[in-house]
């Protein structure tokens, strides 16, 4: 019996009948669409983008080079070399991130005693040369500088899980 | 309608055909390479809206615009000829593809005696002018000397030629109700009121014309020469810039040349809906013409609706639909139609 329902209902399209009807009427539903550069998705204050390095409020560079962020980097992507400054305390000489090998783990920022490394929520930029995407340490400080009253807004929605 | 420039042509009968001819060409060209533009535009657009997306809307208004952008983007692309390809035959193919699914166009009648050649075999033209259109695409799968592109053009070949012999079945039916295969004679045969329609009377055939006409096209859910989850592209995994937008040509006016012999054959092509009726006198200033185009959108909008809600066919099952259900069905109603026939003029 019910083989024979099958076979009225497979000849008659039944099926087919009812799947035109659903695509129909999903045609004339509202679009879910974003207009990407002109609109754009509500973003977490925990966005992990690209990397900045911050700054005391007196504007003395937070890092202190002691180099955990590099060891917990799972891609090898920061190569932090130290020395001491004049006045005697420990600074980085140099502080490298390859975009081109970061993950974007957030480890980093995790591993941080000081909150010096961090992720911005920036992620529409773009390298034109090989070069560009290999943050150095001026550049990290740059983008801190730029970024420092966003960047201490969201650590201060997070404070309470951190 | 061309009497007047026969009347006064300065040149000989013979050279004033040729010049006519060419100018109806031209007439019925310009206007089919806009709508096959447009109608991929359309077919984004629709697909994009049934999953809730919306669609090219960049360039232009409503993304209008895009399909000369595309156009233009093809035209500037590199004509990748493969290094062991037939060169002769590779190049040839797409031109062998669109050359019919053109020429086809010919008997096409748009209102009445609106056709460039108004022949009595009209009908049978039409069967020839799509099958040979299947050339091109195994020339093409067989030129590119690529795995995949011989794969989709056997595909293809084993699938028009068992939806080719129900859809001459269909046709049959249809001749058998007109009793003319002039396309102008079949639609005036239809007149008289939307009952009159040969799509009543056969409309197991009408759907299977349809579905059929589906497969010959090779579009979704019969797309397997394309196949581009399995074979990747099929028979134009080679081709690039112009020989592959050749391709797609082809593809879109055959479409909508199925859509068009539809709704000539089935929904009373250029007639009113609403003969007979009340309502005649007050849609009598409706060109025939709005008509046909109206039922014609109806059959592309149904060729889109497809492709966005039903996933491919097994191979097997195209081949079993065709020759295990679509061949004895058309036969059963030709029998029913010529019985029915029989008793009506005894």
């Amino acid at each position: 019996m019910s083989a024979a329902v099958n076979y009225v209902k497979s000849l008659f399209l039944w099926e087919l009948l009812k799947g035109m009807r659903l695509t129909g009427r999903f045609f004339f539903e509202r679009k879910i669409c974003i207009q990407y550069p002109e609109e754009k998705t509500p973003m977490s204050h925990r966005f992990r983008g690209q990397h900045a390095l911050r700054r005391y409020a007196n504007g003395e560079e937070r890092c202190i080079a002691c180099k955990l962020c590099e060891a917990t980097c799972p891609a090898l992507a920061i190569t932090i070399e130290l020395g001491e400054r004049e006045d005697g305390t420990r600074r980085t000489t140099r502080y490298d991130i390859d975009l081109t090998k970061c993950i974007f783990c957030g480890y980093c920022e995790e591993s941080c005693p000081v909150d010096s490394i961090v992720e911005t929520p920036i992620f529409e930029y773009h390298g034109e040369q090989r070069g560009d995407l290999l943050m150095t340490k001026e550049k990290l400080l740059a983008v801190g500088d730029k970024m420092e009253q966003q960047l201490a807004e969201d650590r201060a929605k997070d404070a309470a899980y951190r | 309608m061309w009497d007047i420039v026969y009347n006064n042509s300065p040149f000989p009968y013979e050279v004033t055909f040729v010049l006519v001819a060419l100018v109806q060409i031209l007439i019925l060209m310009l206007p089919l390479m806009g709508a096959v533009a447009y109608y991929t535009l359309a077919e984004r657009k629709v697909i994009g809206f049934m999953q809730l997306r919306i669609g090219p809307n960049r360039v232009g208004f409503f993304g209008l615009g895009q399909p000369l952008a595309d156009a233009f983007k093809l035209m500037f692309k590199e004509i990748v000829i493969p290094s062991n390809s037939n060169a002769f035959l590779f190049v040839i193919a797409p031109i062998l593809s669109l050359g019919p699914a053109l020429a086809a166009w010919a008997v096409i009648p748009f209102a009445d005696g609106w056709v460039v050649s108004d022949i009595n075999a009209g009908l049978l033209y039409i069967l020839a002018m799509t099958s040979i259109g299947v050339y091109g695409v195994i020339i093409a799968g067989w030129a590119s000397n690529s795995k995949y592109a011989f794969l989709g053009a056997m595909r293809s070949a084993a699938q028009i030629i068992a939806y080719e012999i129900a859809m001459g079945f269909t046709l049959v039916g249809v001749l058998m109700m007109a009793n003319s295969l002039n396309l102008g004679d079949i639609v005036n045969g239809q007149a008289g009121g939307i009952w009159n329609w040969y799509f009543l009377p056969l409309f197991p055939l009408f759907i299977i014309y349809f579905i059929s006409g589906v497969a010959e096209t090779n579009r979704a859910p019969f797309d397997v020469a394309e196949g581009e989850s399995e074979i990747v592209a099929g028979f134009h995994i080679e081709y690039s810039g112009m020989l592959f937008s050749t391709f797609f040509l082809a593809e879109y006016a055959n479409m909508i040349l199925i859509g068009m012999l539809a709704t000539l054959m089935f929904m009373g092509g250029w007639l009113s809906p609403f003969q007979g009726t009340p309502l005649e006198a007050m849609f009598a200033f409706v060109p025939a013409i709005v008509w046909l185009f109206a039922k014609l959108s109806i059959f592309l909008l149904l060729f889109l609706w497809f492709r966005a809600t039903f996933p491919r066919y097994r191979y097997d099952q195209i081949m079993r639909l065709g020759w295990k259900v679509f061949i004895p069905i058309t036969l059963v109603w030709i029998v029913i139609v010529g019985i029915a026939k029989l008793m009506l003029t005894a």
